[in-house]
């Protein structure tokens, strides 16, 4: 894939939109270096705002999560020993390893955020993608506690477009215009890479089998297709356990809750209701 | 590059980005590649996915170290230990290509018998001379035959030969040597050298990749010739997947070389004329040097077209076509001496455009302090940097040494053009031109770059016509015929024309003409040329860089302007000097009779039916020399070479593993400390390279040898975030979040001796000053263990920021002191000492009592 250049999928024109093509992100830990440039392009494709200059300590990472105000999250892994060789016995100067991680919605294919909108603000777009339509958006919040991934936040009222839930639009605006997201364009490494969806699941199994038979033991897909979730669109290859980071390893929509919950409320109700005709009864007597 | 240009020829990167992905091993060292280099790195990145094994040599574990296979942590200053210890190996081993050294570099001539090597003597080659310091290269030759050419010993057994000699020279760089000095021990050496040495050869081939970390040294050139010396006994020079790629610091830092803002040399690295010397007249000048056989033989048509582009009508044959007209080199103006001249009181005004002194210079508080002393300093720049705002806001004003109201300089801070504002080409890092159109109109009074200097030409000009002054006749003599459009920018394309060259006559030469009518409707000049060898001596052409020739020809197709690449290694995207060339020397891609060494790595080979070199990349060699071409006695130029010299800028036609010329400070590489180190030089009774210049004075001090002030080696970098001085990032909010405040990397270890946690505040001070940061504790920095057991902490800074912005810090650079490595007269930021103090510094008036601590010279202080 590297050195496709401007014949890859990242960078070509497109007809995903005008075709209903469900699309898909691909991000490779194995091949990210770091660079930060899909967090700088998809700010500054999409207005998002700086939110603030902290120096946090973590590695170089000084953006910290995803948030209303931080779409594409580059996150930086120090670890003992070269990613995918843990455990391997290695001897220094290789007891170190550094993985870098860029973050995205996930844009599930049962989204959390979406079922949990109550405006209608949070729909689903031709080519897959979960979309916040700012100008419904009344900013109640629930979308942030339906996702399963931290993904989607409110911006700091502080900050332009404050109060609002915002997240990856999958750049669906450069998309309609027959582009890739931004972040994809940017990569130097095409460690990100935006096509279509199945295409992507099948490169991803090969390029597992790849790094497998290279020693990368530890590397996985990430892409939870059974869990009520049912998969997610940005699929990401990791190097050892999803929750360094920070990824579920199986997340759950809240609204598969329902029917239990209800079910328990309603069980409840009527447990009570019998218990008080049954005092009436025997107080009756 | 005169590491490269000594080697090999040509002072640039002997290959193109692209053409990494094609090695069977990158070496990385001197550089954080994919930090610095992130677009380029995908080239590594794709080699390593083809199975290239990646080595990085690095003080700190980096972005580049997380995707190497082998990452070596280095003692700061160690590369050419290192470097020469591979060399060793490889000789020993017979690990080296044989076939190819014997016929394509200089290991079998013979060397004159007064040349005495620095293993014989001390540490000094002949011709040392130190009451100027520096030495006299005279004996650094050749022993010559009859007929004037080096005499050769093809079975390289002669004890004189270049190969013995090398030998010799290698030959206690040993790996003990290795693990001592560079703090490698045996097995991680023993891992590089058999990753290299293994995807060397007939059918496979390595690539070395370096920047400043390489550069920034008191030795740097050397350490890029040790480089150049493994390559060539490796076989990796001309060949796809081979040679050292000199990755250069900004967008067109190769173009600001090759059409330089230096002051040593003109347009295609012609010297620049000197004051005596026998360069009174052009005929003096351009006999300076004799070149009778290889590619210079031709440098005289070179000159008079530069100056025809200079002069134009005003450039004859009767006055030596303008040669007079030339400024002519005094002394050493370097950027480090006219600021130190600058600072006490010598230089009246300057022009900053595109550079930031204040954060980025070297030793920034003097150079800062020299702002001071100016009477006026224009300043172009997209922001309020703080080499305009030094007078105000700088740290010597919070520390009370200056007060803006004594401050006399007059700062006139112009708004420039953003690079989407203007057009023009770039030279990138792989001697690549790539044209960049204009995209909108720059906002309110910004002009750009060009803009200033062609109306402050004219303006010039003007004024020379009017007073009539006998000194401005310089002035008066240049063509500066330069179409402009409304808003009075000059046409850039006409500019590019004019560097590619034409025939002067429009009426001899009617055709091929491109931009040919000069701003007052006349027309100009004639048909384009398409290349160097249509470029003449007698003044019927011009060219403004004769390197460039071809990009822009009779066709009027601005090859820079290319993007339908084609083939692997890019063709038509943009145009790469010499001649379209990606890979430089690539007659070396095929054996000595012209087939390739291999399938697997062909590229460029000689086609008898056609009569001619053919490939995937234009050959670097006249395209039908047959290659068991014989030159016949008397012959010039590169016909004087035989069909097996692929080096043909040299007079031998031949990679020089013994550099005869251009290097002043040895023909082989030899392991000195830094200027500022720890230890002892354990090879030699020299510690430091005897040829470099300190530049001793009070703001310029340095820790002596043994100072337990200083007892920790310190290295500067970048971040990916930030783009040098700061003024193209930090004032953008969205990089500026990415990377907000000045840090040191430490050791776990040397953090917990000195009692800080990560992220707490510590001073980093060296003999010329002192930085408030944060500490970032991480094992991606280690101390080194050297041979005899004793241990280097080593810390390293990002050097970003300052005064103005956002987000702002202590300027870095002031702990760096300014030194000129003797061919380029860089300084040496990558290996320094310094102290780490825990806890914030005092600041205002507080500072200086404090930082007296560190500032006062000792008594054991050498100068």
């Amino acid at each position: 894939m590297i050195g496709d250049g401007k014949d890859s999928t990242n960078q070509r024109e497109n007809t995903f939109v005008a075709d209903g093509t469900t699309v898909g992100f691909l991000t490779d830990v194995t091949l990210c270096i770091g660079c930060k440039a899909c967090e700088v392009a998809c700010k500054e494709w999409n207005g998002v705002p700086d939110d603030g200059y902290v120096f946090t300590g973590q590695s170089y990472d000084n953006t910290g999560a995803l948030s209303g105000s931080t779409w594409r999250h580059v996150q930086f892994h120090e670890l003992d020993a070269p990613a995918g060789r843990e455990g391997g016995g290695a001897a220094p100067p290789d007891d170190l390893g550094w993985l870098f991680y860029s973050d995205v919605c996930k844009h599930c294919e049962r989204a959390g955020c979406l079922e949990a909108c109550p405006t209608g603000a949070i729909v689903r777009t031709e080519t897959g993608g979960v979309f916040v339509q700012d100008d419904v958006c009344n900013g109640c919040g629930y979308c942030v506690v339906g996702c399963p991934f931290g993904v989607i936040g409110r911006r700091d009222a502080d900050l332009p477009g404050g109060g609002g839930a915002y997240k990856c639009t999958f750049c669906y605006d450069r998309q309609k215009g027959g582009g890739g997201p931004a972040c994809a364009k940017a990569c130097p490494t095409e460690s990100i890479r935006f096509g279509p969806l199945d295409l992507l699941r099948a490169e991803a199994d090969r390029r597992v089998d790849t790094l497998h038979a290279r020693g990368v033991t530890g590397a996985t897909l990430y892409d939870p297709r059974d869990t009520s979730v049912g998969g997610v669109h940005a699929l990401s290859i990791l190097v050892g356990d999803p929750e360094r980071y920070g990824l579920p390893r199986a997340p759950e929509v809240p609204s598969t809750r329902l029917l239990r919950s209800w079910l328990s409320a309603g069980l409840t109700t009527a447990a009570m209701l019998a218990i008080t005709a049954l005092a009436f009864a025997l107080a009756a007597r | 590059m005169p590491g490269l240009g000594a080697s090999f020829g040509r002072g640039g990167a002997t290959t193109a980005q692209q053409d990494l992905q094609n090695a069977d091993c990158v070496l990385i060292q001197g550089s954080s590649m994919a930090e610095a280099h992130p677009v380029g790195f995908r080239w590594v990145v794709a080699a390593k996915e083809r199975g290239a094994t990646i080595i990085h040599v690095d003080p700190r574990f980096s972005r580049t170290s997380a995707l190497a296979d082998i990452w070596a942590p280095i003692r700061a200053g160690g590369d050419i230990a290192l470097l020469g210890g591979l060399i060793r190996w490889i000789l020993e081993g017979e690990r080296y290509f044989r076939e190819y050294v014997v016929h394509y570099t200089n290991a079998s001539c013979l060397l004159a018998e007064d040349y005495v090597d620095a293993e014989d003597n001390g540490g000094f080659f002949s011709g040392w001379d130190p009451e100027e310091g520096q030495y006299d290269t005279t004996t650094w030759r050749y022993e010559l035959d009859d007929t004037g050419h080096p005499r050769r010993d093809p079975s390289l057994t002669h004890p004189r030969t270049v190969f013995q000699a090398l030998r010799r020279h290698f030959a206690r760089y040993t790996p003990d040597v290795v693990a001592q000095v560079a703090g490698i021990p045996e097995p991680l050496f023993l891992r590089i050298a058999e990753a290299l040495a293994g995807a060397s050869g007939p059918d496979k081939t390595a690539a070395i990749c370096y920047a400043v970390g390489w550069t920034q040294h008191s030795k740097g050139v050397q350490i890029i010739r040790a480089a150049a010396i493994l390559q060539l006994l490796l076989g990796n020079i001309g060949r796809p997947g081979g040679g050292i790629m000199a990755l250069r610091g900004h967008a067109s830092i190769q173009g600001s070389t090759d059409i330089p803002t230096l002051y040593n040399i003109l347009p295609g690295y012609i010297d620049m004329p000197r004051h005596g010397h026998g360069e009174a007249t052009l005929d003096g000048f351009v006999n300076r040097e004799k070149h009778p056989e290889g590619w210079l033989h031709n440098e005289g048509k070179y000159v008079v077209s530069l100056l025809k582009a200079f002069y134009g009508r005003h450039a004859t044959r009767d006055n030596d076509f303008g040669y007079g007209f030339m400024p002519r080199i005094t002394g050493d103006h370097s950027h480090f001496a006219f600021f130190t001249d600058m600072r006490d009181g010598g230089v009246e005004g300057l022009l900053c455009i595109g550079q930031n002194p204040a954060v980025g210079g070297q030793n920034a508080r003097l150079e800062r302090m020299a702002l001071s002393k100016l009477r006026w300093l224009v300043v172009r720049d997209l922001v309020e940097i703080e080499s305009a705002n030094f007078w105000k806001e700088g740290p010597e004003i919070e520390r009370g040494e200056l007060r803006p109201e004594d401050v006399r300089t007059e700062v006139f801070l112009m708004p420039v053009a953003g690079h989407a504002e203007k057009e023009g080409a770039f030279t990138n890092t792989q001697r690549l031109l790539q044209w960049r159109e204009k995209a909108v109109d720059p906002p309110g009074d910004a002009r750009s770059d060009a803009w200033f200097v062609h109306q402050l030409a004219k303006r010039l000009i003007a004024r020379a016509h009017q007073e009539q002054n006998p000194r401005d006749a310089a002035l008066r003599a240049l063509d500066w015929w330069y179409p402009e459009d409304a808003h009075g920018d000059p046409d850039m394309e006409a500019v590019l024309a004019e560097i590619n060259g034409w025939h002067t006559d429009p009426a001899s030469h009617p055709d091929g003409v491109v931009h040919g009518v000069d701003r007052d409707g006349a027309p100009h000049h004639g048909g384009q040329v398409a290349g160097f060898t249509e470029l003449a001596a007698d003044g019927s052409t011009a060219s403004g860089c004769w390197i460039y020739s071809g990009v822009f020809g009779p066709d009027g197709k601005n090859r820079a302007k290319g993007r339908d690449a084609k083939g692997p290694l890019g063709h038509g995207w943009g145009y790469a000097w010499p001649a379209d060339r990606r890979i430089l020397y690539n007659r070396a891609s095929a054996r000595p009779d012209g087939a390739p060494w291999s399938e697997r790595k062909k590229l460029v080979w000689w086609d008898d039916a056609q009569g001619a070199w053919v490939g995937d990349d234009v050959p670097d060699f006249p395209k039908d020399k047959r290659p068991d071409y014989e030159p016949a006695p008397g012959a010039t130029g590169v016909d004087a070479h035989p069909g097996d010299a692929p080096f043909l800028m040299h007079d031998d036609g031949l990679g020089h593993l013994f550099a005869t010329s251009k290097v002043k400070d040895g023909p082989f590489p030899t392991h000195f400390e830094p200027i500022e180190s720890l230890v002892r030089n354990a090879l030699y009774p020299v510690d430091v390279n005897p040829a470099v210049d300190r530049v001793l004075r009070p703001d310029n001090r340095y820790a002596a040898h043994g100072d337990p002030r200083f007892p920790y080696v310190l290295t500067t970098y970048r971040l990916t975030e930030h783009h040098t001085g700061g003024g193209m990032s930090r004032f953008l909010s969205h990089l500026a979040e990415l990377q907000p405040e000045l840090f040191v990397e430490l050791s776990p270890e040397l953090a917990a001796a000195l009692g800080v946690d990560n992220g707490g505040v510590v001073a980093v001070v060296t003999a010329r000053g002192a930085v408030e940061t944060r500490a970032l504790v991480s094992r991606r920095m280690r101390p080194i263990r050297l041979g005899d057991g004793a241990l280097v902490h080593q810390v390293a800074l990002p050097f970003h920021w300052g005064s103005a912005g956002p987000v702002r810090g202590d300027v870095a650079n002031d702990l760096i002191a300014i030194s000129k490595e003797p061919n380029v007269k860089i300084h040496e930021s990558k290996a320094l000492l310094c102290d780490v103090v825990p806890g914030p510094m005092p600041r205002g008036a507080a500072f200086a009592p404090w930082f007296s601590r560190w500032s006062a010279a000792t008594s054991e202080e050498t100068p």
